[in-house]
């Protein structure tokens, strides 16, 4: 019971992310319409970057904002005190590329629509197929 | 030299693509120049890198100021040195090369095509040089998106295989950031020299196992790895000429290089074979890849997407000669990058070049070209020869070395596979060059001088040159090979592997 | 004796990048011509002035690049190589005059190609002749391989095509699926690949691995045409004659069988041989292909393909010249290269000139044709006698040398073989040379007046004959350089 409950319930984190990336993967192999992949694409690496933010925190500590900069250089700091910062940073640049993928792909699917006038994958196969 | 190259080499095009990208809306026609520059300031850093390392001097550089492990640290070793080189060599020529084909098919996007060109090439650069594993994410994303975004520049299918690309990449990307996610969970740290101190003592831990794993899962997909590479055909055919002849050799040799700088500088050999003892079965997974890739380029009846299939097996052959662990092997391996990305370049500018006359690369379209176009073809030929594997072309003593490292494990299945694939290749090349030399199938002795269609001529001096340039440094590489194993890659393999 | 240093060698190879000029002057045939001419000429004269110095035992060395550790991309000339390129090389000049009437007399298409792939061709042969190491070799093997396939499909037409394939399975499909892997092999069990008077393999290894290798090689190098990869042979007869005649009787096999005699005594060492008593094996190889390749140009209609078949079982003299493993043999081998090399093409000339001059090529429409072509059916018997091995003609010396080898190492049944083949030959080449001048032959065949063929084909094949004949009575320097060779 222990063992269950330390496997789940202390790690609940790890199983938000891994349910997360098993739904946006699901989105991404079956659904049929191309903006629903591509959601499914983003919520994919929307898991990872919640994963890596859920890791830098620590329990008891605040975020990591240093009230009255101007004086800190006569102060120390106690790591303790603040969660990990180095997460978020490293996040925020997961997010931006992750705007950027969608960005892209929401552009090559206009293409693929202006193209061949759906966005459902399996006409276009069968228009691709057949021409 | 100047001791800031390991940082110009990236900034340079960076810089670069913001001036391009500018320039398409005020001036177009600077566009072209302007990119010429990049990649020339790229070219000649590098060669001024490489030859600090030849003298000894490895390129260090501290971003900000800031000491590893605090700061991201570039570094550039008998590794990377020669990669290095080559990703601006390509790009650099193949620019030229591309210039007739981007001015006659889409000139109206000229200048968003030499922005992503350029930003391409840097995120292949940074991927090279970085010795920090987060940036390593980064500039895999940038090269990745720019990448699909100029892919996506192709007519018919290339938006759709693009998309594929986009959603098989981003999982591999992410697999990787996974991975380097669940590392700085049990150390710490994002530098990969220092990751690698803090593994030592872990390396019998879950979390290890399961970042290798998993990073080796997104390294391969995004290399194209059998049976991960289902994006490669699709996305390399339908790409314009231009775009495939600069991602085709270069992407999926770059993320070979990653894989090897991940295990040799990460998680150390020690670790990958006699811990986790995975060779014999990586191994088996590159012959695998090597036969389907030889099987399947022989169904095709289009000569680049022959060519795709040709570089799904020649992953296989780095992948195996490097799982093989022992230094013929690992030699193979990294000179096998060098000299796949310069055997696939020469090939895709070929056929970029029939393209560019002929409007496709079907097998049909390929009658009687030797006498049309004996130039392109003449290059084809030394291509060709390169990736059967003829001396004195370079493709031959890549192959030496993967042979000998296969002989010298006892893995003889490996040696079929790459025997077999040299045959398959000449089986696959000989059938281009029959219908390209031979009068049609039916007509009797005595070709028709003067017939030949429609007025098919050679391609343009703008094409013609590169392509040539590239076919002879086959050669002069090939000669050469014994001065780049000596000299650059000896020095790049652990002293403790057999 | 230390080997010189020397830039002759690269030059001899490299005299083929005349084929620049040659392409060049495609559109003024008499000025491509010079310039295949000047080439030929400058290439023998280059061959020459190397030969005093290795007459007196020494070797020029010219070292191009160290591409793998302990391998280099060299050439050295020795007595064996000498005695090669000597007849590659002077049979060039002779072939490069008898294409000119061969091919103008047939208003052939493509004729600056075909030069310059013949050139080509030929610089990779007299570079395998000058190979120092197993490298070199096989780089110009392949060379070879891939300048003589539009040679042999130089027709274009579909039985080109398929002869052209065949050619390339056989002989590319056995150069990398069997020559590669063994000379790697070697490489793995030695560190080096370099020729050496006793070969570089280790003493000390299993029977067995050393038999495999030994076949791999034997196998591999299907341009000797040992059976049964012997089938491209007759196959890549659909060439115009003149590269039947130099390139299949005398460069692309031989350099097939030279790289068998190389492997045998410059990568075994006949002591390895010996001792593990693969010399035996080897021969009875070559015997069956002497035999049955004997047996089945009895059986051919059509005068090319039966000169094929008969090359196909002369090559075989010389692996089992070697395989013999006595040193009578080996010089007899040795000296076969030049001896059938000269005999052969005569023949291969003649039946050249008969094409040219009637456009018949079936043994059955030569019946009576020696009224109209004497000279030519003269010089054909000629050859015929070189080749049987009866004097006074060069086949003779060669032979002799052979019947003694066998003696010398105790080998009946290899006597026998060789006599056999002699016997069979003989019952092969003579009815045709009977029915010629002895039968009458259809009307066309057989009205009195001489239709010889044009002169540039007639001057060259009697020129081979009469060498045959000459080198009855003055066989140096090829006995000279073969007993040089195997000191």
């Amino acid at each position: 019971m222990e063992e269950i409950l330390g496997l789940v319930i202390a790690r609940y984190n790890y199983w938000i992310y891994i349910t997360l990336m098993m739904v946006g993967l699901y989105g991404m192999i079956a659904k049929n319409n191309l903006v629903k992949k591509i959601v499914g694409m983003n919520i994919f690496q929307t898991a990872i970057i919640l994963f890596y933010v859920s890791i830098g925190v620590k329990k008891g500590a605040t975020i990591p904002i240093i009230e009255h900069s101007h004086d800190v250089a006569h102060q120390a700091v106690r790591a303790a005190d603040y969660i990990n910062p180095l997460p978020h940073v490293l996040m925020l640049t997961a997010i931006v590329v992750s705007v950027a993928t969608l960005g892209v792909a929401l552009a090559v699917a206009v293409t693929v629509y202006q193209r061949h006038q759906t966005l459902e994958e399996d006409e276009i196969l069968k228009q691709i197929r057949e021409p | 030299m100047n001791v800031h190259y390991p940082a110009l080499l990236v900034i340079i095009p960076l810089l670069a693509s913001f001036f391009i990208s500018a320039a398409g809306w005020l001036r177009p026609v600077w566009c072209f120049p302007l990119a010429v520059a990049a990649m020339a300031g790229s070219l000649l850093v590098s060669l001024g890198l490489l030859v600090d390392v030849l003298l000894g001097i490895p390129g260090l550089y501290w971003f900000g100021g800031w000491p590893p492990p605090w700061g991201i640290y570039y570094r550039v070793d008998h590794l990377n040195t020669l990669v290095l080189v080559i990703i601006a060599a390509v790009g650099f020529v193949n620019l030229m090369a591309a210039r007739p084909t981007v001015e006659r098919d889409f000139p109206e996007k000229a200048g968003p095509f030499y922005t992503l060109y350029v930003l391409f090439v840097t995120g292949l650069l940074g991927m090279v040089v970085t010795g920090d594993a987060f940036n390593l994410y980064v500039l895999l994303e940038i090269a990745a998106i720019t990448g699909y975004a100029l892919i996506a520049l192709g007519k018919g299918r290339a938006a759709l295989s693009s998309l594929h690309y986009i959603f098989m990449g981003t999982i591999g990307a992410c697999f990787y950031l996974l991975g380097v996610g669940y590392l700085y969970i049990v150390t710490g740290s994002l530098n990969m020299e220092d990751i690698s101190r803090l593994l030592q003592p872990l390396h019998g831990s879950n979390v290890v196992i399961v970042a290798f794993v998993i990073m080796m899962v997104g390294i391969w997909l995004k290399m194209g790895f059998f049976p991960l590479h289902a994006w490669l055909p699709n996305a390399y055919t339908y790409a314009p000429s231009p775009v495939s002849s600069l991602v085709a050799p270069l992407m999926t040799k770059v993320m070979v290089y990653v894989m090897i700088r991940m295990i040799l500088t990460v998680f150390t050999l020690d670790y990958a074979f006699l811990v986790l003892k995975l060779n014999d079965a990586v191994v088996w997974l590159a012959v695998i890849a090597i036969v389907a890739g030889s099987l399947l380029a022989l169904a095709e009846k289009d000569v680049k997407r022959m060519l795709t299939y040709i570089v799904v097996a020649e992953v296989g052959y780095m992948v195996g000669g490097f799982w093989l662990g022992n230094r013929a092997g690992f030699t193979g391996a990294v000179l096998h990058i060098v000299n796949d990305a310069l055997m696939t370049f020469c090939l895709f500018l070929a056929v970029g070049n029939i393209i560019h006359v002929k409007g496709n690369s079907r097998l049909e379209s390929l009658s009687g070209l030797f006498r049309t176009m004996p130039w392109t073809m003449g290059a084809l030929v030394v291509g060709a020869l390169s990736i059967i594997g003829v001396p004195p072309t370079c493709g031959f003593f890549s192959k030496w070395y993967l042979l000998l490292g296969a002989i010298q494990s006892g893995h003889y299945g490996f040696l079929a596979a790459l025997l077999g694939s040299s045959l398959v290749g000449v089986v696959l090349f000989f059938r281009i060059f029959e219908i390209g030399y031979f009068e049609p199938l039916g007509a009797s002795h005595g070709p028709a001088h003067g017939e030949g269609g429609a007025a098919v001529r050679e391609a343009p001096l703008g094409m013609l040159v590169p392509l040539w340039i590239t076919a002879l440094s086959l050669i002069l590489v090939g000669l050469y090979t014994g001065e780049i194993v000596g000299r650059v890659i000896r020095h790049a393999i652990p002293e403790m592997m057999l | 004796m230390e080997p010189l240093p020397s830039l002759k060698p690269l030059l001899a190879v490299l005299v083929s990048l005349g084929v620049v000029p040659i392409l060049m002057s495609s559109r003024s045939a008499n000025v491509r011509e010079a310039w295949t001419f000047g080439a030929a000429g400058l290439k023998f004269l280059l061959v020459l002035a190397m030969l005093p110095t290795v007459l007196e035992g020494r070797e020029l060395v010219c070292t191009l690049a160290e591409v793998l550790p302990g391998v280099a991309f060299r050439l050295r000339v020795d007595a064996l190589g000498m005695l090669f390129a000597l007849v590659a090389s002077s049979l060039w000049i002779i072939t490069s005059a008898y294409s000119i009437g061969y091919m103008r007399g047939l208003q052939e298409h493509g004729q600056t190609r075909y030069f310059c792939f013949f050139a080509l061709a030929l610089s990779a042969t007299i570079g395998a002749a000058f190979s120092a190491n197993l490298f070199t070799l096989y780089l110009f093997y392949e060379m070879l391989s891939f300048a003589t396939y539009p040679l042999v499909t130089h027709h274009q037409d579909a039985e080109a095509r398929r002869s052209g394939r065949k050619y390339l399975l056989y002989i590319v499909g056995s150069s990398i699926g069997l020559v590669l892997p063994a000379m790697i092999f070697s490489y793995h069990l030695s560190g080096t690949l370099e020729f050496t008077s006793q070969g570089f393999l280790p003493r000390a290894g299993s029977p067995v691995l050393l038999g495999v290798l030994l076949f791999m090689f034997l196998f591999g190098f299907a341009k000797a045409a040992v059976m049964p990869l012997h089938a491209w042979l007759p196959a890549a007869m659909v060439a115009p004659t003149p590269v039947s005649a130099l390139l299949h009787a005398v460069a692309v096999v031989k350099v097939g069988v030279f790289c068998i005699l190389r492997v045998l005594t410059g990568v075994f060492g006949l002591d390895l041989l010996a001792s593990f008593h693969l010399g035996a094996a080897v021969a009875c190889v070559a015997a069956f292909t002497i035999i049955v390749a004997s047996l089945i140009a009895l059986t051919q209609n059509e005068l090319k393909r039966l000169l094929a078949f008969s090359t196909i079982g002369q090559l075989s003299y010389i692996v089992l010249g070697a395989a013999l493993l006595s040193p009578k043999a080996l010089v007899g081998g040795m000296v076969h290269i030049a001896m059938h090399a000269f005999g052969k093409i005569t023949l291969f000339f003649c039946a050249g000139a008969i094409y040219v001059a009637t456009r018949k090529k079936y043994l059955s429409d030569l019946v009576g044709i020696g009224k109209r072509m004497p000279v030519t059916m003269a010089a054909f018997f000629v050859g015929a006698l070189s080749v049987i091995g009866l004097p006074p003609t060069g086949g003779f010396l060669s032979k002799w040398y052979l019947v003694l080898g066998t003696l010398q190492a105790h080998q009946w049944p290899m006597l026998v073989v060789i006599l056999t083949s002699s016997l069979l030959n003989a019952a092969y080449f003579f009815p045709i040379v009977y029915r010629a001048f002895f039968f009458q032959g259809d009307q066309s065949l057989s009205d009195n007046t001489t239709q010889e063929a044009p002169l540039w084909c007639l001057v060259p094949l009697i020129i081979t004959a009469v060498c045959t004949i000459l080198f009855f009575f003055y066989p140096f320097p090829f006995l000279r350089l073969a007993e040089l060779a195997g000191l």
